[in-house]
């Protein structure tokens, strides 16, 4: 009986392929979006917890200095006092080719080094013997392709388990190497601790313990990963429209199959379980190819998402996709729950049918209607619990629901709001085609309504995030002219060098700006404090966004500190506040700068008080101001000196190019997750017209009947959908505007530490209204074909039939 | 009540059976104490005005719908109280049902929906299947879909479907009322000679006097009572 039943039930879908294909289709789409997504989030945590949790051990509790270091005294306190605690000396490591992350630990103590020892290569000289040996520094084998020069390097120890950039060794080596002897940046409090040992807190009140998810970089990149979620989640979403509208419609057009198999006595609970046997096998096969789809676009996005993070976050990320299980299931779990979720209701309603009489044509539109009610009460709940959230709360997440409550409320109101406006336009009807036209208009809006809000979201995100990005663009440009304000920046290979170009340049006049900075520890992060020579150059172009009187003059006298927007939101600190630079080390705000594309903390003082407050502030970068026109003549002639062999020279307008070029990249993402959710609402348009497409046989026969051609008709479907998509449209552009503004103003503050400016394109509205149109004239366009070229005696049939 | 026994050869029993529609507020009786009894092999015609309640007692009678008072025993199942899955298995295996709008799988052949009910019911005769299929005059018409089908055909599909999995009783609402009067007669005669062969009786609900002749015994209902 089963095969029989189930055989009876997968026969509709053979006899109806392109209905087949549109499910599996729109299912492919919503899973491969997300799955997409997912593992671009997964290699990039994955690659995370190479970086943080090997190294750092941040899995466990660490001990951080409030600012400063841990002087080697306090370790050794309070290991006596029963502590058990691991020190960690952490640094950059200058090489020829940048630097390197250089990273001191206990080889005995620290809680994760042995695993790694353990998990590497067996090929490589990693030993016990190995281990015990101080002298050693372990490096990732491509790390080591990197450095050119190996002289001056301890001996080496190849493993794949030591993140790239990273050196590790033990301890006592690693602080010669830094010349930072009895220094540590942070101790990690080992999970297993004897009982009755006296707070940390009271013990040593100038450190404070960090959770491993209270690192900084997490933070920032998480935001970055809940952005790219919920955009992922957008587009399963706006996919499970298009599985809702397909389910529902397999399930209506086969409610006299299920009549008549009950009828020839298939039980209801087993009808049941068949159609979810059915749905699931769709939503697996569906699912698979959803995977292979999410595969492809993640490794054809996730070098574009690596910059981004290391453009960002300067968070290292792989550039290669590996296979998990984790993610495999998943993509198929949530493909099977998106299936379950968007059939739901049409189960039930199989559940509830009745054996004998079908609800009339009429009792149906009644429960559309009272459906479009309840549909909109719902929306403005959801609008009003997000703003409620945001008021109530702050932060990422309550602007994220804030988002979302707007988002679907919106889209929920969409039906009742669209049919509100047919019916104003059905009063004004004069000609009784125009009548028909609106009235059916309306009696179709239950078929596409959810096409519709799918449309909806794709747009309304498209303008949100696409304003957020030209706005952010148009603010980087303006921001870079005024902080690349040197005609030619150069970069020598050591001091002695740079000290003969110096005087060389200022033989020839041209003012020389050193660029020369130092990190400091800082709440648990690296404070980088810029020492800049007084300069007009500053004083009329460095992008202030906040600045009090005579702000220059008092940096320059060495009284004062100018600090970046990222440090003055995050620490709330902001002009006439103090700053604690290091414990001994205090300055008044005076300025707060913007600092774009760039996730640390920055300071400003002027350059004699970092050199007396810090050691080890190389001096190999300046910025040269000249004439435009010299800037050319200038490298030529820096090249050809022989002395200035080794010299790196980049020009304004080249970097200005190359750091747009990142910029860009950074939204590559953004634009294609964008251009795709927009096609996935494209095509939920075209499967609901197809669905609609038999329904609406028996409302268009009559009017045929009555003398219009069926060209005619065929042009006024293809209308309808024009109007019905630009209607959408019009709604989209304030919520797309709403959205712009909670990216640029609450989810950019928390996810980049700045605020920027809304700026407003109408062009790009009017090209995506295009699109828009576009995709649905092309959605409409299938079914009005098929409309005009129609045999008559199909719609004969209607008449044959009543139904 | 009165005690009735099953005598050995009696398939259907209907006693007392009551049945109200309500609705709108108002509850109408549609079938009052119809009682009636029907051999295994024997044919009965049940006529009567739109509206007397012939298509409700069919229903009764399949197991599709619920009585308020009286019972219905097909083949010694009562029918009272029975759950879901009897119900069903009832259908499936003891009772067969031609409908006046043929009620065909438009997604399966001719082929395939003929052998659909028997199939489901776990009873597939291939013999039987193929004679009844020929004597339909479908053989030719096995690879078409309903929508490739005259009425007529669509209608001789249905019987062949109901009559595939040899039920005991076979229940058949006006079944060719769809059709036009020559097709009508010759698919009727059809009919009653397969349903002769197979051995199954015969409830079936027709306006046409003439065919009510051509069975064993007629009843009339009458504003839900049997006259
Ligand atoms: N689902 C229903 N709800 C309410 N009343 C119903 C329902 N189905 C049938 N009726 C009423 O019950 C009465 C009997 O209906 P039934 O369909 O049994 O008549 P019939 O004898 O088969 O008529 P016809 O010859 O026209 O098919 C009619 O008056 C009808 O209006
Ligand atoms: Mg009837």
């Amino acid at each position: 009986m089963k095969r029989a039943a189930l055989g009876a039930l997968l026969s509709h879908w053979w006899r109806h392929p392109l209905q087949l294909i549109t499910l599996l289709t729109g299912l492919a789409l919503a899973t491969g979006l997300w799955s997409a997504v997912q593992a671009i989030n997964g290699e990039a945590k994955a690659s995370y917890n190479l970086a943080t949790s090997e190294i750092g051990a941040r899995q466990n509790e660490t001990l951080v200095p409030k600012t400063g270091f841990i002087p080697l005294s306090r370790y050794v306190e309070l290991r006596r006092s029963g502590w058990r605690l691991s020190p960690v000396l952490e640094g950059r490591w200058p090489q020829n080719t940048g630097s390197l992350r250089l990273i001191g630990v206990d080889l005995l103590s620290h809680p994760t080094f042995s695993n790694m020892v353990e998990n590497s290569d067996s090929e490589s000289s990693f030993s016990l013997d190995a281990l015990s040996s101080q002298e050693q520094l372990f490096l990732n084998p491509k790390t080591l392709e990197q450095l050119t020069v190996h002289v001056d390097l301890p001996p080496i120890v190849q493993s794949d388990q030591i993140p790239i950039d990273v050196a590790l060794g033990d301890i006592s080596l690693v602080e010669r190497l830094l010349q930072r002897p009895g220094q540590i940046t942070r101790m990690i409090i080992l999970p297993e601790q004897p009982l009755g040992l006296h707070p940390l807190e009271d013990l040593a009140p100038e450190l404070q313990r960090q959770s491993y998810d209270a690192g900084q970089m997490s933070r920032l990149t998480d935001s970055f990963h809940l952005n790219l979620t919920a955009f992922g989640l957008l587009s399963f979403a706006v996919g499970l429209f298009i599985v809702h509208g397909s389910v529902s419609l397999g399930i209506e057009q086969r409610r006299g199959l299920f009549r008549t198999l009950r009828a020839m006595g298939v039980p209801l609970h087993l009808l049941t379980v068949l159609l979810l046997c059915e749905l699931l096998l769709i939503a697996i096969v569906a699912g698979s190819a959803g995977l292979v789809l999410g595969y492809l676009i993640a490794a054809a996005l996730l070098p574009d998402v690596s910059a981004t993070l290391s453009g960002l976050y300067g968070a290292t990320v792989e550039g290669s996709l590996n296979l998990r299980p984790g993610w495999l299931i998943s993509g198929i779990a949530m493909a099977v729950v998106g299936t379950l979720i968007a059939s739901t209701q049409a189960i039930t309603n199989i559940y509830k049918m009745p054996l004998l009489a079908t609800p009339g044509l009429q009792a149906r539109a009644q429960a559309a209607s009272s459906q479009q009610y309840g549909m909109a009460v719902l929306g403005l709940a959801l609008m009003a619990f997000g703003t409620a959230s945001m008021l109530v709360f702050d932060g990422l997440i309550a602007g994220f629901a804030l988002l979302a409550g707007m988002m679907l409320g919106t889209a929920l109101m969409l039906p009742l709001l669209l049919s509100w406006v047919l019916t104003l336009g059905l009063r004004n009807a004069r000609s009784a085609l125009g009548e028909w036209i609106w009235a059916d208009m309306r009696a179709q809006l239950p078929g596409i309504s959810l096409a519709l809000m799918a449309l909806l979201l794709a747009l309304a995100t498209n303008i949100g995030v696409g304003t957020m990005v030209s706005s952010f663009r148009l603010t980087f440009l303006g921001w870079m002219d005024q902080r690349l304000s040197a005609e030619l920046y150069v970069t020598a290979k050591d001091e002695d060098q740079a000290q003969k170009l110096v005087l060389w340049l200022t033989r020839r006049d041209i003012t020389v700006l050193p660029i020369r900075w130092s990190e400091v520890p800082f709440h648990g992060t690296k404070l980088r404090i810029y020492g800049v020579q007084d300069d007009p150059t500053y004083r009329e172009k460095w992008p202030m966004l906040q600045v009090q009187n005579g702000a220059w003059d008092r940096v320059s006298n060495g009284t004062a500190v100018m600090i970046n927007e990222q440090l003055a939101r995050r620490r709330n600190l902001w002009p006439g506040d103090d700053l604690n630079l290091t414990p001994s080390w205090k300055m008044t705000v005076v300025g707060v700068y913007s600092d774009y594309g760039n996730p640390h903390e920055q300071a400003i003082v002027t350059l004699p008080v970092l050199l007396r407050h810090a050691d080890n502030v190389p001096n190999l970068r300046f910025g040269l101001r000249l004439p435009p026109s010299g800037v050319q003549n200038l490298i030529k002639e820096i090249q050809q000196e022989s002395d200035f062999e080794g010299i790196t020279m980049v020009d304004q307008n080249d970097l200005k190019a190359r750091s747009l070029a990142v910029f860009d990249r950074t939204f590559v993402v953004t634009g294609a997750l964008n251009l795709l959710t927009l096609g996935v609402a494209g095509f939920a348009i075209l499967t609901s017209l197809l669905t609609l497409w038999n329904m609406r046989l028996p409302q268009l026969a009559p009017i045929w009947a009555l003398g219009i051609t069926r060209r005619q008709l065929a042009w006024l479907e293809l209308w309808r959908s024009l109007a019905l998509a630009a209607l959408t449209a019009l709604l989209a552009l304030p919520l797309g505007l709403l959205l712009a503004w909670l990216l640029l103003s609450v989810i950019n503050v928390e996810a980049f530490g700045w605020k920027l400016p809304m700026y407003i394109f109408p062009l790009d509205w009017l090209r995506l209204l295009v699109m828009a149109l576009v995709a649905a004239a092309i959605a409409a366009a299938i079914p009005a074909r098929k409309l005009a070229l129609i045999k008559p005696s199909e719609l004969l049939k209607v008449f044959a039939h009543e139904r | 009540m009165a005690d009735w026994e099953m005598t050995d050869n009696t398939l259907l029993q209907i006693r007392n059976v009551s049945k109200c529609y309500s609705g709108l507020g108002e509850s109408r009786a549609v079938l009052r104490d119809v009682s009636l009894d029907l051999q295994a092999g024997k044919s009965i015609a049940l006529t009567g005005e739109s509206g007397s309640g012939k298509s409700t007692l069919l229903h009764l009678v399949g197991a599709l719908d619920y009585y308020d008072s009286g019972e219905i025993k097909i083949a010694g199942t009562n029918l009272t109280n029975l759950n879901d899955s009897a119900r069903s298995e009832l259908r499936r295996n003891t009772v067969s049902l031609v409908f006046q709008q043929f009620n065909l799988v438009p997604s399966l052949n001719v082929a395939q929906n003929i052998s659909l009910h028997a199939r489901l019911a776990n009873r597939v005769d291939q013999t039987w299947i193929t004679s009844l299929t020929s004597r339909l005059g479908l053989t030719e018409l096995s690879d078409r879909y309903p929508e490739q089908l005259s009425g007529g055909q669509q209608q001789r599909v249905a019987i062949g479907r109901a009559l595939a999995v040899r039920p005991k009783l076979l229940l058949a609402d006006e079944p060719t009322g769809n059709l036009d009067e020559v097709t009508s007669t010759a698919v009727m005669d059809l009919m009653l000679n397969l349903v002769h062969e197979s051995g199954a009786a015969l409830f079936l609900v027709t306006h046409s006097v003439q065919v009510a002749n051509q069975l064993d015994r007629r009843v009339h209902l009458s504003a839900g009572k049997i006259a």
